[in-house]
């Protein structure tokens, strides 16, 4: 693995890999996440992945991929700490699949660099009918996790507990910024951020590093520079002494009992190892007890976020067992803050984990993501560092680490009072 | 064992059937840190009728699913805690055909081979056990219930099908569970749990002859005999009902339709039928079709269209749905884009194009270890050689999709399942 200063503000990550049938590429703009342009920044990729000056429609575009042999490119849009992180993903199978000695890595990167650099425009600017639709296909989307209410339960949870805090700031703007949205503002919004914003991009594949470099700077030829903007730094804050209890009423026949913690403890790999045992792994006390042993739920798990020092419970229950999960989960947190568990629980998290960090290698994706948040949160921690790490977590560690885990806001999602 | 080298995809694979009747397939990849072990059985949510010691049985909808779940249970307590000490991943589904365990980690290989083969051949079942089993199961099925995705397929296979089982849901109901007993889920065991109906698919940096010795090792001797199915009779092509509409909590309307079609159950000929739908799809509805980038232009659809074609014991259908404000009027569009193709004929640039991308995405979906076992699980239980893609592939022209689309793309085979925003 390989990152080099490609030019002012542009960042290139190269893996080399045999052993896909696929190259990966990605090429990602950061930014702190805030309420005024999370909204903005999400619609814009959007809007530039619908055409480009040499194919300026989805027709041209989606006959220019089918071409490459069904290559992809695709918009995205995530958050990382207090970074929300958008741009775009693109692979397309190895040179070594194609019998004609076509190359793919070429045509792809020059596609995804006029994405960036060249869009289609309308009078000199971004197309009015592309925004406008983008834009509704976006509002739409940003309210249809009601459909899925487990994701609606975490989203309402993290809305309510970080009020205030960027990191309550959908990764995709709020439905009704969004709405509010010109085609004039997002134009302009454009132009400013394109010559500053940083850009991190990333090559995944069987070419050599010269190539894909060689491919990425004549794709961003035509990128202005002018420095200035770089990643934010996430901020924590410490649980209130009382948590807050926010309940919801929808018309569902499961209930979702989701619960937010807070956790000021400087070490970060052995809150990682509590959390697999708490509710981060498919063995954890929340799966195992909670769901297998009482039946309480159908599932229940959790994740932790480093930077943020945030833990978050998400699970689904009866309405009428609030009390009883709540009771458990409380239960088992406090076991592991006690350490009452057996040995087994202890190596099987760290195993987990470690299986799961060697995996990421084989999963181009994985290894983007990874790589990329790493990049933008600034840490030097290899691969390598992190499973050695998190290999030397003693148990004394995890109970000092869980002990400073604070519950701060309790979501509840139930039925309707006029069902039974 | 037999060696197959496949140059143009690029992989390797090794091939042993046991005395015992298990087909043992292992797919080389030598430079992953992840090995992968896939143990099935051809046995479904679609397999609720069978011939047990010479008598039919019918047994309750949901039983294969659920013995799934209780195939975890062991004398010794729960398998998963085995697996989780190895630090490995385990788990398991069931589709209409197949019920899969699989275990996935990057040490101890051969130790989580060992452990998942016995667990999957050793039935373990209480009385107690399989009672609490249905509070777990009764709270999945709510689960289901509530995610429209699920509700629209449903009520789709309702108005499809008449007598197939693949009308009911793989899970069952809260009520046909409630009917489940130890004996039956050692019924069903017996009959479909045996090396002959079953294959180990394993993928990454592996030993073949090692998986060869640790499934005769811990696998019974012999197997049972080939049971008999009855996968009912679905006498028409034609659906039941039309139309289905529901409510639900939904952001906007959705839809799924479905065309049931004629099929070919077994061999390079099923292989070549279920490519030429996905072509098919692709032509008709792919992201890049003008029939998708008109319906987008105009809003009609959002990025959610999307479908394929499903070849099942007995059934064929090719499906397609996803959010419209007017589910109608795109099922129409659909349908009517669906007969012009098919009597005016595919564009031939147009054609190549999806050509490329199709064969593009087949190799790509090599990265996936999970598709590669499920694959080389459907070409053995249905008689071809999924890495005879390419061949199979280059066969196939553009007069047999559109006459794939002629004869089954029409409105007459046609059922449309609609779930509208609740106010």
């Amino acid at each position: 693995m390989t990152r080099q200063l490609l030019t002012d503000n542009v960042y290139l990550t190269y893996v080399p890999s045999e052993k896909f049938k696929t190259s990966f590429l990605s090429a990602q703009m950061v930014m702190p996440l805030a309420s005024r342009t999370a909204g903005l920044n999400a619609l814009l990729v959007n809007v530039l992945s619908r055409g480009t000056a040499r194919c300026p429609d989805m027709d041209a575009l989606g006959r220019e991929l089918d071409m490459l042999y069904g290559a992809r490119l695709d918009p995205a849009v995530r958050r990382k700490g207090e970074n929300q992180i958008f741009g775009f993903v693109a692979s397309c199978i190895d040179d070594k699949y194609l019998s004609g000695g076509e190359k793919l890595l070429e045509p792809l990167t020059e596609l995804m660099g006029e994405m960036l650099c060249s869009p289609a425009l309308q009078d000199g600017r971004l197309n009015p009918a592309y925004v406008e639709s983008e834009q509704a296909n976006l509002i739409d989307l940003i309210r249809s996790d009601v459909n899925d209410k487990r994701a609606y339960a975490a989203r309402r949870l993290r809305e309510e507990m970080f009020a205030g805090e960027p990191f309550g700031v959908n990764r995709l703007g709020a439905a009704g910024d969004v709405e509010a949205i010109t085609p004039e503002q997002l134009d302009r919004h454009y132009r400013a951020i394109l010559p500053q914003v940083r850009l991190e991009l990333f090559y995944c594949g069987s070419a050599s590093a010269e190539r894909a470099a060689a491919a990425y700077r004549r794709a961003l030829a035509g990128l202005p520079r002018s420095g200035g903007l770089d990643a934010a730094v996430t901020s924590r804050r410490a649980a209130p002494a009382q948590p807050r209890l926010v309940t919801e009423e929808l018309d569902v026949t499961q209930g979702k009992l989701c619960i937010g913690y807070r956790t000021d403890s400087p070490d970060e790999h052995a809150s990682i190892v509590a959390n697999a045992m708490f509710g981060g792994s498919s063995n954890s006390k929340l799966f195992l007890n909670v769901r297998e042993k009482l039946s309480l739920c159908y599932y229940a798990g959790s994740s932790y976020d480093r930077e943020k020092g945030a833990l978050m419970v998400s699970s689904g229950i009866e309405f009428a067992n609030y009390d009883q999960a709540m009771a458990e989960i409380a239960a088992q947190l406090a076991a592991i803050q006690r350490g009452d568990w057996e040995d087994w629980e202890f190596t099987g998290a760290k195993s987990y984990l470690l299986n799961n960090f060697r995996s990421m290698e084989d999963f181009a994706s994985s290894l983007e993501s990874y790589l990329l948040f790493q990049a933008v949160s600034g840490s030097k921690e290899t691969l390598g560092e992190l499973m050695e790490a998190v290999e030397a977590v003693t148990p004394e560690r995890v109970m000092e680490a869980a002990r400073a885990i604070r519950p701060d806001t309790i979501y509840f999602l139930k039925g309707k009072e006029t069902q039974e | 064992m037999i060696v197959k080298e496949y140059p143009r995809l690029g992989e390797k694979i090794y091939r042993h059937r046991l005395s015992n009747g298990l087909e043992v397939v292992v797919a080389s990849k030598p430079r992953h840190a992840r090995s992968y072990a896939f143990f099935a059985t051809r046995y479904g949510g679609m397999d609720l009728r069978f011939q047990l010691d010479g008598r039919w049985l019918d047994t309750p909808a949901g039983i294969a699913h659920y013995l799934e779940h209780k195939m975890f249970d062991t004398k010794e307590g729960n398998v998963l805690q085995e697996f989780a000490k190895n630090g490995a991943y385990d788990n398991a589904f069931t589709s209409n055909a197949i019920t899969a365990y699989h275990v996935e980690c990057t040490e101890h290989f051969y130790e989580n081979l060992r452990l998942l083969l016995s667990f999957v051949s050793v039935p373990y079942f209480t009385d107690e056990s399989v009672e609490k089993e249905q509070g777990i199961i009764a709270q999945e099925i709510r689960m289901t219930e509530d995610d429209p995705d699920w509700r629209v397929y449903a009520d789709l296979m309702e108005s499809l099908y008449e007598d197939s089982p693949v009308r009911v849901p793989v899970a069952g109901t809260v009520e046909s569970i409630r009917q489940i007993t130890p004996q039956t889920l050692y019924d069903c065991h017996k009959a479909f749990y045996t090396p002959s109906n079953m294959i180990l698919v394993c993928v990454g940096n592996l030993d073949p002859e090692q998986v060869v010795r640790t499934a005769e090792e811990i696998l019974p001797k012999e197997s049972g005999p080939v049971i008999a199915r009855d996968y009912g009779q679905e006498k028409s092509l034609l659906p039941v009902r039309q139309e289905s509409r529901r409510t639900m909590e939904v952001a906007m309307p959705m839809f799924l339709a479905g065309y049931k079609c004629a099929l070919e159950e077994s061999g390079d000929a099923h292989l070549r039928q279920s490519i030429i739908g996905d072509l098919a799809c692709d032509v008709l509805f792919g992201d890049s079709s003008p029939l998708y980038t008109r319906l987008y232009a105009e809003g009609a659809i959002n990025g959610s269209l999307g479908g394929n074609f499903d070849l099942l014991p007995g059934a064929a259908y090719l499906y397609v749905g996803g959010d419209a404000k007017d589910p109608r009027y795109v099922f129409d569009a659909i349908t009517a884009q669906a007969r012009r193709l098919g009597q005016e004929g595919i564009d031939g640039s147009f054609y190549e194009q999806i050509r490329r991308a199709s064969y593009g995405q087949m190799i790509r979906s090599l990265n996936s270890f999970e598709n590669i076992a499920v694959s080389m699980t459907e070409g053995y239980f249905r008689r071809f050689d999924y890495y005879h893609f390419p061949e199979v592939f280059a066969s196939v022209t553009k007069a047999d999709v559109e006459a794939f689309l002629r004869e089954n793309v029409t409105e007459e085979r046609a059922a449309l399942s609609i779930i509208d925003p609740a106010q």
